[in-house]
């Protein structure tokens, strides 16, 4: 019995030991294909850019019958602690997606392969979203996508109060009469939602006539007056004029919901809401620049595809990585799946991606783009938001004034964070 | 060493080897790695390998003891710190009291006792992540059991872990829920071995429950007690995973109300790209861990009786 046992156990353990030598791997090199993969955050397995996504890769397989690709996706939450045990291990896929935030990290520590020579005709590309990913003159990756954040309405809500629906006009004083109207149709409906986060920190002080930092990027500008005046007003709208629900009011519902409940006038939010909203809001809604105070400022969102330090397949990583952000095909696929805006320049791609509706207004999407500013970078990116982030719930949550936690900020900024 | 001893050795090395190979693979050298990080700015997002050139990376990138100041100056530290020792405060006394209960409720002769030991146990086998997402689920605000039981007995409840103030307090109330089975039965030995016959005559002196509990339960139980109480205060000190799942994570729970010691290494390590600040603070924290069990083994020779 004791024996068996003991056999039995061995066994086992020489199983496991040996299977990952059988593994893939093996066969390839006798085909002569080259097995390449791609990793991504960006879209999920469920909707319909998961699809779209599955579709891209297919006809690039198609086109390179000697390259494979194997794909994974990972979850936002877990993508960039997962992403940087696999680099500083020396196992990252060959392409991999990155946002505009944690490019620089990454290109700055030398993770990400030189592309500037395997790109082939970039033409077709956006020239501010390729542009972003140049990093001190050296092109370290190609732009998948880009999308910004604009003004979404329910249109029901707007009727019922008997109010015009916002135009490309509006300011933040506009937001708060009709917000006020809307709240007065009902208890637990809402007028305005727009979180007090950093990325809307940077794109409010903008709005108002400021910046987080100098245009050389070489200091900090949390603390200028413009900024104080934009962040009192923000956390406003929840501690005085109450036009946005608190936490609280929320209990753990998320914005979308809230929006997709009906009962919230309008939100500012990415244009990745579309395919969410189409298909999951019972009423008709629609979407405007979103307003500023002094001035009009919009976000830059970009993710790219870069190719790892450690390929071993650099040329054929780096033209599945400009098919899939850059070709024609790919793109189609994109604008069909209504998944972000593709970072070309193709004139009947924008003109299928303006044909869809909902939402009518869909050229405030393009019209967005001349306000577009982009966010600080630092290579410090994410402890540079982390601070930030906690004086703004110093004011959120009334402890300090705007004015004493933007000035810690600053202090905290500069002592921390190298420019 | 005697002849024998040495031969001990030398039979013995053949058995232990799987496991010293484990633990100098996986604990003694990454100690010793971490030691080496702690002096330097390496930010975790370039890669590095030990077996080229490790000890020239370590050269090259040398800052000195500049992470261990920088961290000692910033008042986050500081913070993270207190709000450590703010939860050891809550934990500990509740944590002996509860799992002293329930130790003595499984070691009555009662019929479910065998009941009582699973039920009390297998919060301890539950996983930590799945653990946090029930109770974060019971501690919701409007949808959570509690606060609804709260609101039919007329209380309106807090908002638990959205609350500045109470978020610690929630933590601490799910880490006794998780950890009280686990003392409880480490307890429910030390109450086993003690001697019926010191009872017996007591009961025959005519001691009421009571006294016996405080005369001759509590001090022949005193070295498991000092035991569970140095378990539960390291444990204490790295509380990690409950916070990370049940607070929000960008700020550390609300306004940062549950950053701590180990969720900063994790940021630092993880998110910030400072592995070698990172690894500096985990060596503040072995230290300070190190400076509290010595004060307690200090203690020890006040109020642990070994004489069983």
């Amino acid at each position: 019995m004791k024996t068996t046992r003991n056999v039995l156990s061995l066994a086992l353990v020489l199983v496991l030991v040996l299977l990952p030598a059988f593994s893939a791997g093996t066969k390839e090199a006798a085909q002569g294909t080259v097995t390449l993969k791609l990793e991504q955050f960006s879209g999920s397995e469920a909707t319909l850019s998961g699809e779209a996504l599955r579709g891209m890769i297919a006809e690039f397989e198609k086109q390179n019958p000697t390259i494979k690709v194997e794909l994974q996706t990972i979850g936002y939450d877990d993508y960039f602690t997962q992403l940087q045990s696999k680099v500083v291990g020396g196992n990252a896929a060959d392409v991999f997606e990155l946002n505009y935030e944690n490019f620089v990290a990454y290109a700055s520590e030398g993770a990400l392969a030189d592309v500037t020579s395997l790109l082939g005709d970039t033409s077709g590309f956006n020239k501010t979203a390729l542009d972003a990913f140049n990093y001190q003159g050296v092109q370290y990756g190609v732009p998948n996508s880009f999308s910004n954040v604009v003004l979404f309405y329910n249109k029901a809500l707007f009727d019922q109060a008997n109010l015009a629906y916002p135009t490309s006009d509006w300011t933040w004083k506009d937001v708060e009469v009709a917000s006020k109207k809307i709240m007065s149709l009902g208890k637990n409906i809402w007028g305005f939602y727009r979180p007090l986060t950093f990325h809307e920190f940077y794109k409010g002080a903008a709005q108002n006539g400021g910046s987080l930092m100098n245009a050389e990027r070489t200091a900090f500008t949390v603390n200028l007056p413009q900024n104080i005046e934009a962040v009192s007003i923000m956390a406003g709208w929840q501690n005085d004029s109450k036009i946005m629900p608190t936490d609280a009011d929320m209990a753990g519902m998320g914005d979308w919901d809230l929006f997709k409940s009906g009962r919230l006038g309008m939100l500012v939010t990415g244009i990745w809401a579309f395919g969410d909203f189409t298909a999951n809001c019972p009423f008709e809604w629609d979407i405007a620049i979103e307003p500023g105070n002094v001035q009009k400022a919009t976000h830059f969102f970009s993710n790219s595809y870069v190719v790892s330090e450690t390929s071993k397949h650099p040329a054929e990583a780096a033209k599945l990585a400009v098919f899939l952000a850059g070709s024609k095909e790919a793109a189609k696929l994109r604008v069909e799946a209504s998944w972000e805006l593709p970072p070309v320049t193709y004139p009947e791609i924008i003109d299928s991606y303006l044909s869809i509706t909902p939402p009518e207004n869909r050229e405030a999407v393009f019209a967005s783009l001349d306000y577009l500013v982009t966010p600080p970078v630092s290579i410090q990116q994410a402890e540079m938001q982390a601070i930030i982030e906690s004086y703004l719930g110093q004011i959120l949550s009334g402890k300090q004034s705007a004015k004493a936690a933007l000035d810690a900020c600053q202090k905290e900024l500069e002592a921390k964070i190298s420019l | 060493m005697s002849i024998q001893g040495r031969r001990g050795i030398r039979v013995a090395l053949p058995y232990l080897l799987p496991s010293l190979l484990g633990a100098l693979l996986f604990a003694i050298l990454p100690i010793i790695i971490s030691l080496l990080l702690s002096v330097t700015n390496w930010s975790g997002m370039s890669r590095i390998r030990l077996t080229d050139g490790f000890l020239k990376f370590v050269a090259e990138h040398f800052v000195g003891l500049e992470n261990t100041k920088a961290i000692l100056a910033d008042s986050e530290f500081w913070r993270a710190l207190s709000h450590n020792l703010y939860f050891v405060v809550l934990y500990l006394p509740l944590m002996l009291v509860l799992s002293m209960i329930c130790a003595l409720i499984i070691n009555a002769p009662n019929r479910g006792a065998n009941v009582y030991r699973v039920v009390y146990y297998l919060p301890v086998l539950t996983s930590w992540v799945a653990g946090s997402l029930i109770w974060k689920w019971l501690l919701s605000p409007v949808y959570g059991p509690i606060n609804n039981f709260l609101a039919i007995i007329g209380i309106e409840g807090p908002l638990w872990l959205q609350s500045e103030v109470w978020a610690m307090p929630s933590i601490v109330l799910a880490s006794i829920w998780k950890d009280m089975g686990f003392y409880a039965m480490i307890l429910l030995g030390g109450l086993k071995s003690i001697n019926t016959e010191y009872y017996e005559a007591a009961r025959i002196d005519g001691a009421s429950k009571a006294q016996m509990f405080a005369r001759i339960t509590l001090p022949l139980l005193s070295s498991v007690l000092f035991y569970v109480s140095m378990l539960s205060m390291i444990n204490a000190f790295q509380l990690f995973p409950q916070v990370m799942v049940m607070t929000k994570d960008g700020n550390a729970g609300p306004n940062g109300a549950t950053m701590v010691m180990v969720e900063r290494i994790y940021k630092y390590a993880f998110r910030y790209g400072k592995m070698g600040y990172a690894a500096a603070y985990s060596w503040i924290l072995f230290v300070i861990i190190m400076a509290f069990t010595y004060i307690q083994k200090r203690g020890e020779k006040r109020w642990v009786n070994y004489d069983v």
